[in-house]
């Protein structure tokens, strides 16, 4: 029964589609209120019946109703209750279910928040979202269907994947799609603005929030699935430049790029054409993604089911998408017009840069990541593009991308003072080369990435911090003054400044762990001891224990500095009955200074195990800094002017003039 | 500065970043594609020493000794086989007659030190590249496959 409501909600949803699709679009070419209106009820119908099919299938798995196909093939009755509800969107057809369900989400958001958008932007803003739709929900009705019933209905599920079985993933994926989808509503924007013809600073100001939505979701999305390869494959890593990676990775550039696009269009009414551009390519690149993902051209824990009717779908859906876009991008964009004049040395110069260096960074990444597939399609050879590849290539774009990253935001609009800011950061470039002098003398055999690594960290953390103290005029006015200034700052500012500093954060990380790490590898026995990064591990055994739906071997640890008393590790190596397949459970201790890793493998049959330990210092930095990078943008979300319903086209010219004057964000 | 000169500046900019990109890519690429290899395709494409790449096929049964953390064994696609050795933790799924993909490169005396292996977390898994590797030898069975 429930089944068949959770079907019945989906054609529901389609049809609303369908018609959310049309209306609108043509209520707004001819000037009908009630035919725009249309949208936002369609907008909530749509939400209405895809919330109830997801709760459908969420009952089904929760019940364990396994005469339902799609639970039957991945939960189990013995699996904990959280995985049992994460297993929902843990396979091909719940998660595009859960895409869906975003995406309905997104399009009620733009209903409710954009009520002072004029009514034929906002109205085709949602048919645009509305086509999206028909697209998913065609895709899922007739190739991923998560309701097909399964007659007889088997005694139990086959199980979820283990490795998927983690509290990291189960909230990795929602969002991912949160920043994949949320791109939609931008790129809606985009076509929406196309069909108009009119791109001007308050549509600039309307998309922004959307945007920094987006990238803040992609931005924790993307952190928990490195975070997740990091304690769960036992590997050590946390990313490996997989395509799959890579997938999420492009539209974060990309979506980047578009934030930092924006905010010219908005202060200089110029770039408007590369803005929309940007806005369909992010999406686009988040499209790609997701299908690159599911379709299982790319081998990972990702691609659940290969299907040739889907792979054939889905690439019509990413024509239609992505051709049709363009399309309308090439007749429409050569009829707007650009903005003032630019000066190289100027805050729009600066962001110019930062647009090139990312989406040269982003192509350079599509290319190695795309040429294999392209490669086995046109002669069958089978290669892969590996880590050295994506690190010769985005580092050097990478490095550059940083070091202007301190300069953008001193400079003024239209003319900046290049002399005035280098005295200004005297200061942050003495620092970042005393840390390097410190470290190269210090520390022998360090490599060139590792310096020039811990340079533009502390280059980018200081830069930033003097520019956010220069802006409030700290120690050169009384502190009461700076203070005042400190809280009339627009937090957009304030935003800026924490996602950079995330940004810094996150080059500590990746530099001091891979340059510092130390490592053993070997066979240990029962009381005998390692010494790795200055902590000294006693190996005490291992023994059999059962979890709730596997069986494990876990060896016991203690880690000490020899001053304290140190605490205790417990790695396994777990085998899990339904599916069938063993995991490695690494033991982790995370530290501000570093982290201890520990892995055990197998026995040697003579009462010794395999055992790798990993001393990794500073690493717990990439992900608070990616989490400082989503607070920068969460602030930055809060400031008033960005709020939909603040300022609307009547009242672009005072708005923009106290944008200028107030802010420089 | 003219309207059009700037707009001729950002361009050039544009295209030198592009150009820097472009040889970036050009001479990082010929080194860092991975091709893959069966150990027939060994036999017709040799693989000099020291070239990366990645190796595919059965772990053939028998072959597997271990030494402390060292392991060595053979694959096989049935026809040929390739000696392998491998400093490390192996993947949860290592067996003997499954499925494995190594990456690293030959030393001089042929044999090939992997420095990645990956065996697919799932026992019923067979890579793509090694099905189609087993069909090309000839000793592809399809119950094999699932």
């Amino acid at each position: 029964m429930v089944a068949e409501v959770g079907q019945f909600a989906l054609i529901l949803a389609l049809v609303t589609a369908v018609f959310q699709g049309g209306i609108p679009l043509f209520g707004a070419a001819r000037g009908s209120q009630p035919m725009m209106r249309f949208a936002n009820n369609a907008a909530f119908v749509q939400f209405a019946a895809i919330t109830i099919a997801f709760i459908c299938l969420t009952i089904g798995y929760v019940t364990s109703d396994f005469s339902i196909l799609n639970v039957a093939n991945n939960s189990h009755s013995l699996k904990p209750m959280l995985y049992k509800i994460s297993g929902v969107w843990g396979n091909h057809e719940g998660s595009l279910l859960l895409w869906s369900w975003i995406l309905a989400l997104f399009g009620l958001a733009v209903a409710f928040f954009g009520r002072s958008l004029p009514d034929t932007l906002k109205s085709r803003v949602l048919a645009v979202q509305g086509l999206i739709g028909i697209g998913f929900l065609l895709f899922i009705l007739f190739t991923s269907n998560p309701f097909e019933r399964l007659d007889p209905a088997p005694l139990d599920g086959t199980g979820l994947n283990p490795l998927l079985q983690d509290p990291g993933l189960a909230f990795h994926p929602p969002f991912l799609y949160l920043g994949y989808v949320g791109l939609s509503v931008t790129f809606s924007f985009a076509i929406a603005a196309l069909i108009e013809g009119r791109v001007d600073p308050a549509w600039a100001r309307w998309v922004r929030p959307w945007t920094l939505a987006a990238w803040g979701f992609l931005t924790i999305g993307i952190a928990l699935g490195s975070w997740w390869a990091y304690y769960e494959l036992g590997w050590g890593g946390w990313w490996f430049w997989d395509p799959v990676e890579n997938a999420s990775f492009m539209p974060w550039l990309a979506a980047t790029a578009l934030l930092h696009s924006a905010i010219v269009v908005e202060k200089r009414d110029a770039l408007k054409n590369w803005t929309i551009l940007l806005a369909i390519i992010a999406f686009s690149l988040s499209l790609m993604g997701t299908f690159l993902v599911r379709s299982g051209v790319l081998n990972s824990v990702h691609a659940f089911a290969t299907d040739p009717a889907r792979g054939i779908f889905i690439l019509i859906f990413l024509i239609v998408v992505i051709g049709g876009s363009l399309l309308l991008y090439g007749i429409r964009a050569p009829m707007m017009k650009g903005g003032g004049l630019f000066a190289p040395i100027s805050r729009e110069g600066a962001l110019v840069l930062n647009n090139l260096l990312l989406s040269t960074a982003t192509a350079t990444i599509l290319l190695g990541t795309l040429y294999p597939i392209f490669l086995d399609a046109v002669s069958g050879a089978k290669v892969s593009v590996g880590p050295p590849y994506f690190e010769a290539t985005f580092l050097p774009l990478a490095i550059p991308l940083v070091i202007a990253m301190v300069f953008g935001p001193f400079l003024a609009w239209k003319r900046g003072d290049i002399s005035g800011v280098l005295a200004r950061l005297k200061f942050a470039l003495l620092l970042a080369l005393v840390l390097v002098g410190v470290i190269w003398w210090q520390k022998t055999g360090t490599t060139v990435m590792a310096l020039v690594g811990m340079g533009i960290f502390a280059w980018l953390l200081v830069g930033t911090l003097l520019e956010w103290a220069d802006r409030i005029r700290l120690f050169r006015i009384p502190l009461s003054n700076s203070w005042k200034r400190m809280v009339q700052l627009p937090r957009s500012a304030h935003g800026m400044t924490v996602a950079h500093i995330g940004v810094a954060l996150v080059i500590l990380g990746i530099t001091a762990s891979g340059a510092w790490q130390s490592e053993h590898l070997g066979v240990m026995k029962p009381g005998e001891r390692v010494t790795v990064g200055g902590y000294d591990f006693r190996f005490d055994g291992a023994e059999n224990v059962a979890g709730p739906n596997y069986d494990a071997v876990r060896g016991t640890f203690l880690a000490s500095t020899g001053t304290e008393k140190g605490f205790y590790l417990y790695p396994e190596q777990r085998r899990y009955s339904n599916p069938p397949m063993d995991t490695t459970e690494a033991a982790i201790r995370p530290m501000l200074s570093a982290d201890l890793y520990v892995v055990i493998g197998e026995a040697d049959g003579k009462g010794g195990y395999a055992i790798r330990i990993y001393h990794k210092p500073f690493i717990s930095w990439i992900w608070i800094g990616c989490f400082v990078m989503f607070a920068g943008g969460a602030l930055s979300l809060s400031d008033r002017r960005l709020r939909l319903g603040a300022p609307g086209r009547v009242q672009k010219k005072a708005a923009s003039a106290a944008g200028l004057s107030g802010a420089k964000g | 500065m003219t309207r059009k000169k700037r707009r001729l500046y950002f361009v050039l900019s544009g295209m030198c970043v592009l150009a820097i990109a472009a040889a970036l890519v050009l001479t990082s690429f010929e080194d860092s594609l991975v091709f893959f290899r069966s150990p027939s395709d060994l036999v017709e494409k040799p693989m000099p020493a020291g070239r990366n790449f990645r190796l595919g096929g059965l772990v053939e049964e028998g072959s597997v000794e271990k030494d402390g953390v060292v392991t060595r064994f053979r694959v096989t696609d049935l026809n040929e086989s390739v000696p392998v050795t491998f400093e490390g933790l192996l993947p949860d799924l290592f067996r003997e007659g499954q499925g494995v993909v190594t990456e690293g490169a030959f030393t001089d005396d042929g044999v090939f030190v992997a420095s990645n292996v990956l065996a697919k977390h799932d026992e019923n898994y067979m890579p793509p590249e090694v099905a189609e590797a087993l069909k090309k030898s000839g000793q592809w069975k399809p119950e094999a496959k699932n």
